[in-house]
């Protein structure tokens, strides 16, 4: 060996310099990163405990089916909101599912061209609109053209912004099924729509599932495009030529109130809301992704007696 | 034997045909939506450009009273720019930061924290509005602006005003806690794509946790990193409801954003208060819908670019996993 001690306690020495004050940078780094967390983390948990916390107050019986009472009297309730959500949501995904699976079925299967790769990316561009854009086009394309407001202008709108959310996961979810499914079908002498609908779709259909309860639950708090296309009311759904009420339409218009009692029906509102958007994305996430939940259990039971 | 695949391939080629035509039809709609609602909105909002031309951009004065009326955007333009920008500088950071921690965190922690955040995204912006509205206001007002307002309000004009709590700062904030889920989920996908090697590579070279991060997972990741960065962006560009419901609403030259504390407007929140209110018959339509149009045309943009940056990423990870 030819180092000396003394050598070796120099470089000791540079060694231990060096090193503490890369692990001081280290630990502020992380304390740093530590803070962000809680700092971004705070308002979000907030966001959610607020909304239990204050509309479980409003919740009963009435307040979920009756119509709204006179403004400020905190009587009343968001019956109409809730079925003009629910209308809207029907017809919306009636338009867009359908548009949105058939174009999955175009990326996936007849998707190697030049045609299909824009489509791809402005698929993707076109889910990042912003949606009050969306409702603008609603408005012009139906609602200026009728003279009146229209369930229908909302449900487009609404389908506008579905689409492409159905259509990207229905892409991804088909791509997943293996090559020899079609190779088999092929080999069957079935032709092509029939391998696509009959064996690809049946064995993709998880996935299909997911994205179009997802889409729902995006479409489902959407507001901006609602205001120019069913603007709104308070009585129960008569006809499709009418204004109609929504549920995030409902929470804008009371939370700008400035009674107590109609913020708190806002919230209540708001609880409603947000119940059935997590709890379509918490049932998708736990159910489909895991593979083994009560819903993923019946789908591959429907499976394998088809197979 | 030759007859029969003959026969068989007519009626594929018959019922394939329908088949792949509407695929192509359902497939191609995106782009004649696409195309149809740009020039929708140029051919509604024409009457502004030919009555005021270039100076419905550059204007300041928004007036629908008729006879007087005079339309000029720039204020919102601003509103949208300077609350989009305040939002990404308070928000890109502290999704970065998560995106790290539940990267590098055990399971047991990331888990359920990326659960939580990406439960987030799901929650639609009228929550966060009204969340922003009747409670984060109250205490962002009592704690951050007034002492902001006490210490500056004199010698800084950006904090300037009376700290009202419905203003610009308070409705970027809120723009920024909206785009966290966002940008942290996808910066968290975008840095699991970073190969284990490369992580592993800087460890032995006996790098630290945060040496590690900046040898070996942000110059792998930059562009995805940005690109996710801009995707939010974009969200923030275009939200609506909850900046309506907090940035106090301003019209006019009143509504440049020149203070923190100060009302402002943005595009989407003057087109979603003025919407319904405007009538077709007047100018007050077509200069909404030209705000719309210049809102969807910068929309246009940061997501062309943001997708090109995802996409050029994963592309690159593709052909790392493959090598």
């Amino acid at each position: 060996m030819s180092t000396t001690n003394e050598k070796r306690q120099e470089y000791r020495a540079l060694f231990k310099n060096n090193v503490k004050k890369r692990l001081v940078v280290d630990k502020i780094v992380h304390i740093i990163i530590f803070a962000f967390v809680i700092i971004a983390i705070i308002p979000l948990a907030s966001i959610l405990v607020e909304v239990f916390k204050n509309g479980i107050s409003a919740i009963s019986y009435e307040f979920l089916t009756a119509i709204p009472g006179s403004i400020g009297s905190g009587e009343g309730g968001i019956g109409p909101a809730i079925q003009g959500t629910l209308i809207i949501i029907g017809l919306a995904s009636l338009m867009g599912v359908p548009i949105g699976v058939m174009s999955g079925i175009f990326l996936a299967e007849l998707g190697d061209n030049k045609l299909a790769r824009n489509v791809r990316f402005f698929n993707d561009v076109f889910m990042e609109f912003p949606s009050i854009v969306l409702g603008i086009f609603a408005f012009l394309v139906i609602v200026l053209i009728l003279g009146h407001f229209s369930v229908w202008a909302g449900a487009f709108a609404l389908a506008l912004i579905m689409f492409p959310i159905v259509a990207r996961t229905t892409e991804e979810s088909l791509k997943m099924v293996p090559i020899t499914y079609r190779e088999a079908g092929t080999a069957l002498g079935l032709k092509k729509w029939v391998i696509t609908f009959r064996i690809v779709i049946s064995a993709a259909k998880s996935g299909m599932i997911t994205g179009i309860l997802l889409s729902v639950s995006r479409i489902g708090g959407e507001t901006a495009p609602l205001i120019m296309t069913i603007l709104g009311s308070s009585q129960f759904f008569s006809s499709m030529d009418v204004p109609m009420d929504a549920l995030p339409l409902r929470i804008w218009r009371l939370s700008l109130l400035p009674y107590e009692s109609s913020q708190l029906q806002g919230w209540g509102a708001a609880l409603v809301l947000i119940l059935v958007i997590i709890g379509i994305n918490m049932a998708v996430r736990y159910h489909f992704a895991n593979g083994n939940g009560i819903i993923m259990r019946f789908i591959k039971q429907g499976v394998s007696t088809k197979r | 034997m030759e007859k029969n695949p003959d026969t068989s391939r007519k009626q594929n080629t018959h019922s394939d045909k329908i088949f792949k035509l509407a695929a192509t039809v359902a497939g191609s709609f995106v782009l004649v939506i696409i195309v149809l609602m740009v020039f929708q909105l140029i051919s509604e909002s024409y009457p502004i450009w030919e009555e005021s031309g270039l100076s419905f951009i550059i204007g300041t004065d928004w007036n629908a009273v008729e006879g007087r009326e005079s339309f000029g955007a720039l204020p919102y333009i601003a509103g949208t720019l300077v609350t989009a920008a305040l939002a990404m500088a308070i928000g890109v950071p502290l999704s970065i930061g998560i995106a790290m921690f539940i990267s590098d965190a055990p399971a047991k922690i990331g888990g359920p924290l990326g659960f939580l955040v990406e439960l987030l995204a799901a929650v639609p912006s009228i929550i966060y509005g009204l969340w922003g509205l009747l409670v984060f206001r109250l205490y962002f007002q009592e704690w951050v602006e007034k002492p902001l307002h006490d210490l500056f309000g004199d010698s800084i004009f950006l904090f300037s005003g009376t700290p009202f709590g419905l203003d610009l700062i308070t409705a970027s904030v809120i723009l920024a806690i909206m785009i966290i889920p966002t940008v942290s989920s996808v910066s968290r996908e975008i840095m699991k794509a970073v190969p284990q090697q490369q992580r592993e590579a800087a460890y032995m070279l006996g790098a630290t946790k945060w040496e590690m991060f900046k040898l070996a997972v942000f110059p792998y990741s930059k562009t995805g990193l940005i690109g996710a960065s801009i995707l939010g962006l974009g969200r923030a560009v275009g939200e609506t409801m909850a900046v309506t419901m907090l940035i106090g609403n301003a019209t006019g030259i009143s509504a440049f954003p020149s203070s923190f504390f100060k009302p402002s407007q943005t595009m989407s929140s003057i087109i979603a208060n003025e919407f319904v209110e405007a009538s077709p018959a007047s100018l007050h339509l077509p200069a909404l819908i030209g705000v719309a149009l210049i809102l969807l045309l910068i929309a246009i943009v940061i997501n062309v670019v943001a997708h090109v940056l995802v996409t050029r990423m994963m592309k690159v990870k593709e052909g790392a996993i493959n090598n």
